[in-house]
């Protein structure tokens, strides 16, 4: 019987191949299920954000620089609203469904249990976080360029957003990989007050990276937060017009983040799921 | 890599040990053959190693030391396809949330890589034969304990596996929810299924499996069909008598009596194993009263796994 039992096994790189697919396949029908819910959670933050500094702001005379500064405010806006999306998505996508997953509901277990290597189910979250992300910042980008009381000045660089939307949605969703396999239930208020706010205060979505020259200690300190660099990558993407990283500097340190927090997430998923 | 040396045997363990990081031995040098079409119990008491050993032969713990192949394929060294080969239906209820009930069973069969027709279809055919077909559209939230663990048992067989691994499948349940899983077990062993399955209840094991291995601390103690563990005990008779007075000098009065095997004070009573029927009970009754006992109770009934398990470990199996 071994035999022939054996023949009738399919090799382990087709039935990995067939279950990843499979659980793309499943995520695509929850998001799908839940559209409205994902369309409002991603759009109201970013919706707020944009009409209250550059459309009630202007409006009231509140205006950040005057209101030639407050033109430049506008574009500059974009690419990290478009960033915050993409890090968002990471978060509410991937982190918070695996805290709840690992804490109580082990609703992974189904997928851990098919036939393909545990890494390939972190992966898959990766993927289906990052197509999400795509998602949510196609949502966000007309937000932001067509509510501004002032005009947005895009100067769209094709091949540099073309390579950094994948990019950016892939560490966004790397981070909330590496946070979600190592934080419990109870520690998620925590990591909100903790990492996630400081994150995107701190991500240079507001103001160019190059802004900070006058406070150098932090200038350099932020170089830690991932969202730096899905900003700037944006801003470089977008408003090459205005102050941005060198894009080869930007290219590398996000492949960089990928590769780090994707590996510390890949890693604390295999640990969560098998003793 | 450990092999089978009869192509029949679809489990094998040789040596399978675990010991957790904090030190604890929580399954010691496990060697288990399981034959196909079997439906084989592991009976244990709570942390006797029952998930753990089960955790192992589906790749969700790596063992210490030691090994496990299933139908001949090494669950570490080739677990995606040694997955391929089982289902599993684990301790907890682990449906997916985010999916209907019918979606429950068709994303299985995809994982599994069924086609999108026969997934369908497979799921529908499923869902009829386990009566949640009425059910299909539901969230898998709103299932009672019995109908989303006859979904488990469900899903777990959705793509046909050679072994079916069930961990305590009833814990929890009513009595009826359970007689309804036993039912379905014992269905699924008649088609030839082959099942391995863990439980702390004695009388499941004693109803459903062919063979019992009894598990305590980590080590199989006794293994063998429920009727041969039974004889062992050299009884057949049980009799727990409850004394408001000192157990442990009864206890030590009973085991003088002719044809008593063994006479200990366990949980509130003092229990007595005997050979010769019941004769004994009428001369029990009257040491008691005579010796200045107050009788609170007495019951005689057949040794059961319980039996086998407290004259093994000593203690009783429920907590
Ligand atoms: N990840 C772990 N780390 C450390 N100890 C563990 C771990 N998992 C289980 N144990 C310990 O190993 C022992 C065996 O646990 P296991 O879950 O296998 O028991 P069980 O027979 O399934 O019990 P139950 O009937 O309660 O389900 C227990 O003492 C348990 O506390
Ligand atoms: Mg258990």
């Amino acid at each position: 019987m071994t035999d022939t039992t054996l023949a009738q096994l399919r090799p382990a790189r087709d039935a990995s191949l067939s279950a990843f697919r499979a659980m793309l396949l499943r995520d695509v029908a929850v998001l799908r299920s839940n559209l409205y819910s994902f369309i409002l959670r991603t759009v109201m933050q970013p919706l707020l954000f944009v009409f209250v500094f550059t459309y009630v702001f202007p409006k009231i005379g509140q205006g950040i620089g005057g209101a030639q500064g407050q033109a430049t405010f506008s574009s500059l806006l974009v690419p990290g609203v478009v960033a915050i999306a993409c890090i968002f998505q990471g978060i509410q996508a991937v982190m918070l469904p695996l805290v709840q997953e690992f804490g109580y509901t082990r609703e992974i277990e189904d997928r851990v249990m098919a036939p393909l290597p545990v890494w390939g189910v972190a992966v898959e979250k990766l993927l289906a976080g990052a197509l999400q992300g795509l998602l949510a910042a196609a949502i966000v980008f007309p937000l932001a360029t067509f509510i501004p009381a002032t005009p947005v000045h895009l100067q769209i660089s094709w091949p540099e957003l073309l390579t950094f939307l994948p990019l950016a949605t892939l560490l966004g969703a790397s981070l909330g990989l590496a946070i979600g396999t190592r934080v419990k239930p109870q520690q998620v208020t925590l990591v909100f007050s903790v990492v996630i706010i400081p994150v995107t205060f701190l991500g240079a979505t507001y103001y160019p990276w190059a802004a900070l020259d006058p406070i150098p200690w932090l200038k350099w300190a932020v170089l830690i937060n991932p969202l730096v660099y899905m900003s700037e990558a944006f801003r470089a993407a977008l408003t090459p017009q205005l102050p941005h990283m060198p894009v080869p500097a930007i290219y590398a340190a996000m492949i960089g983040s990928i590769a780090l927090l994707g590996w510390i997430g890949i890693d604390g998923f295999k640990k969560r799921v098998t003793t | 890599m450990v092999k089978a040396t009869d192509p029949n045997q679809v489990i094998v363990t040789s040596g399978l040990t675990k010991v957790f990081p904090n030190g604890l031995r929580a399954v010691d040098a496990l060697d288990l053959s399981v034959s196909s079409g079997e439906i084989f119990g592991l009976l244990g008491p709570n942390g006797a190693g029952k998930t753990t050993t089960v955790g192992m032969l589906t790749s969700r713990v790596i063992p210490t030391s030691g090994g496990a192949s299933i139908a001949g394929v090494d669950v570490v060294a080739h677990s995606t396809l040694a997955k391929q080969l089982i289902g599993v239906v684990p301790q907890t209820n682990t449906l997916d949330r985010s999916l209907t009930v019918f979606e429950n069973l068709y994303y299985h069969g995809r994982y599994y890589g069924m086609r999108s027709s026969d997934a369908r279809a497979a799921a529908e055919e499923t869902l009829r034969r386990f009566k949640l077909i009425d059910r299909a559209d539901a969230d898998v939230n709103q299932l009672s304990g019995g109908m989303a663990q006859r979904l488990m048992i469900a899903r777990s067989i959705l793509h046909k596996p050679q072994i079916l691994f069930l961990d305590e499948p009833t814990a929890g349940l009513d009595p009826q929810s359970r007689l309804a899983l036993w039912e379905i077990l014992s269905t699924l062993h008649e088609s030839g299924q082959t099942i391995f399955m863990t439980t702390h209840y004695m009388e499941e094991a004693d109803q459903l499996c062919d063979r019992v291995a009894i598990m305590d601390h980590g080590k199989i103690l006794a293994l063998d069909t429920a009727a041969r563990l039974k004889r062992s005990v050299e009884a057949d008779t049980e009799i727990r008598v409850s004394v408001e007075e000192d157990l442990e000098a009864l206890a030590v009065h009973l085991k003088t009596f002719d044809g008593v095997s063994s006479s200990q004070v366990l949980d509130g009573a003092v229990l007595i194993a005997l050979r010769g029927r019941t004769a004994l009970v009428p001369r029990i009754v009257d040491f008691v009263e005579t010796g200045g006992f107050t009788l609170n109770d007495l019951s005689v009934s057949e040794p059961t796994l319980e039996t086998v398990f407290i004259k093994l470990t000593g203690k009783e199996l429920r907590d």
